[in-house]
């Protein structure tokens, strides 16, 4: 569908020169909600923007069905773009239009028949849920509604992915929900691609299957959704899945166990089948130690469930060592707590 | 002591004459500048139709044009102006140095008119596979119609300042009045009646676009 190969991207303003992108490669799948996250400056907006040729690359290729962008020329390029819509966190309506007009625009560009974009523009106002709202201006709606507006325009010209750049940034977490349930049932009952980028990973949580990692214009992590939250490996990962996942020790619980070394903590992460079997009763079974669980945690992603516990044990060592690689035999994702994160956490 | 010599049907006449002035030269100055501007926008580093060369030539010429004080400017192209409309005396001798005078400053502010539009809307235009002319005809124009009304009122403002000076080459219109009768035969009525005559048709026009663009904006 699409595929971004080791792209490097550098804008020179004023003599000084940005490096935006260096090296990125990432490959979208049809039918994929494929999220990029990433701080502000981390290159997620010139990433987007290469897909539609917004922006060019440096260096590298992408290729959208196969096809790669830069070979065309300026007017295949149009025709290409068709098939791609975008949506923004600004939205970027004409305020000078009412909402007919704007989501009407596209097809006025295709030079459409009067009669069919009326036709188009009616399906597309329902729905997106603003068949009322047609003669409005944009000054006249929320925040959501002209989102709302943005999202149907995408979808004029009928695309086969859809660019979402940060297009809930500017939303209230009810409106956010409300627009990230309408691109699921785009991407379900239209067949779209989906590519989403934000800093939110509450958004990536609610809608995307797969997603990737960005800092400083590179892909430190990707993979598919359930994946990344489960075993996030950067430090920057770490951080964003902790902004949905909560999986720290409370401070008090920090401040009972500094007292007592010796022991071993341990942060498991219980993903798919792992968490509907007894793993845990099986290991106290089979091995002579003892454990006790400071912290759990369950959260739902891809209508699939991930625990996150923090265990502590106590016993041999080489016999706590056999149990670890017993919960690694049932997939069950381990990390070793370190006592001097508390130092840190407790700043 | 409120005597005057000069009769209602010369006022009369003048007022015809400057809005003949103002009216011909701001359409031809605007059929001139709007493209102008349009063009130093498109062709600009970043525009849609980026193109350094023409850029580079039109910007400083507006420049040039600009900086001459309209009273030189009409005495410099005298031979110009006789080519054109082959005299240099007369309130069509006048319109020819008001063109010349307000299409460039015309172009300057349709090009602020322009710049101020969102540049996201152009990003969103782009990302649609809008061609350079469409993004003009269905994004850049409409998004700046208040903003264009507005300037073009700033226009025809300051074409009814320069008409004032038409006069030197025999133009006519209510600032010739004034001088003529006014200023030379001290006849105080003249510049009082001129000076309310001006001030009336300035508010007016200002409070015709101001109305007009407030309705196009509609936010």
């Amino acid at each position: 569908m699409l595929e971004i190969k080791n792209v490097y991207k550098t804008f020179t303003r004023k003599g000084i020169t940005i490096e935006a992108l260096k090296g990125v490669s990432l490959k979208v799948e049809k039918g994929d909600i494929f999220g990029v996250i990433g701080y502000s400056g981390a290159g997620k907006s010139t990433l987007i923007r290469l897909a539609n040729y917004l922006e060019r690359p440096t260096e590298g290729q992408v290729f959208v069905d196969g096809f790669d962008l830069g070979e065309y020329s300026a007017n295949e390029l149009r025709e290409a773009k068709k098939n791609i819509g975008m949506i923004f966190q600004h939205f970027n309506l004409l305020e000078s239009k009412k909402v007919f007009d704007n989501v009407a625009i596209p097809l006025v560009l295709l030079k459409k028949s009067k009669e069919e974009i009326r036709q188009r523009v009616t399906e597309l106002l329902e729905f997106v849920g603003l068949s009322d709202k047609a003669g409005s201006y944009p000054s006249e709606l929320s925040g959501g509604q002209k989102q709302r507006v943005g999202i149907a325009r995408a979808l004029a010209t009928n695309p086969s992915l859809l660019l979402c750049d940060e297009a809930t940034s500017a939303l209230d977490p009810q409106t956010t929900q409300s627009i990230l349930q309408l691109l699921k049932r785009i991407n379900a009952e239209y067949n779209i691609t989906v590519l989403i980028i934000t800093h939110e990973m509450s958004v990536i949580q609610e809608i995307c299957n797969k997603v990737a990692v960005m800092e400083e214009g590179k892909i430190i992590e990707q993979g598919s959704v359930l994946e990344v939250f489960g075993h996030p490996r950067h430090q920057t990962t770490q951080n964003f899945v902790k902004t949905v996942i909560h999986n720290e020790l409370t401070a008090s619980v920090q401040q009972s166990i500094k007292a007592e070394h010796g022991r071993r903590l341990v942060k498991l992460h219980f993903l798919g089948e792992s968490t509907t079997e007894p793993v845990l009763y099986e290991m106290v079974r089979a091995y002579d130690i003892k454990f006790n669980i400071l912290f759990a945690n369950t959260t739902e992603i891809q209508e699939k469930t991930l625990v996150t516990m923090i265990l502590q044990f106590s016993g041999e060592a080489a016999e706590i060592g056999k149990a670890l690689e017993f919960l690694e035999q049932h997939e069950i994702g381990i990390e070793e707590v370190d006592d001097n994160v508390f130092d840190h956490s407790n700043r | 002591m409120f005597s005057t010599t000069v009769t209602g049907e010369q006022f009369m006449q003048a007022i015809i004459e400057t809005i003949q002035m103002v009216g011909i030269s701001l359409f031809v100055g605007s059929l001139i500048g709007i493209p102008f501007g349009i063009l130093l926008v498109v062709t600009r580093p970043g525009g849609v139709l980026e193109n350094r060369a023409v850029y580079a030539i039109l910007n400083p010429v507006i420049n040039i044009v600009r900086s001459l004080p309209f009273i030189i400017l009409l005495v410099a192209i005298v031979p110009f102006t006789r080519f054109i409309v082959g005299t240099s005396i007369g309130t069509s001798a006048a319109i020819v140095p008001l063109i010349i005078y307000i299409a460039p400053y015309i172009g300057r502010l349709v090009e602020n008119s322009l710049l101020e539009v969102n540049p996201g809307i152009m990003e969103a235009a782009e990302s649609m596979g809008a061609t350079p002319f469409q993004v003009i005809r269905y994004f850049l124009l409409p998004e700046a119609v208040g903003s264009l009304i507005l300037s073009l009122t700033t226009a025809t403002v300051g074409l009814i300042g320069a008409t004032a000076m038409a006069g030197t080459v025999g133009g006519g219109g209510v600032g010739d009045l004034a001088i003529v009768y006014g200023y030379q035969r001290f006849d105080t009525v003249v510049v009082i009646a001129t000076v309310l005559i001006l001030v009336v048709l300035v508010q007016g026009i200002q409070s015709l676009g101001n109305t007009l663009a407030r309705k196009i904006r509609r936010y």
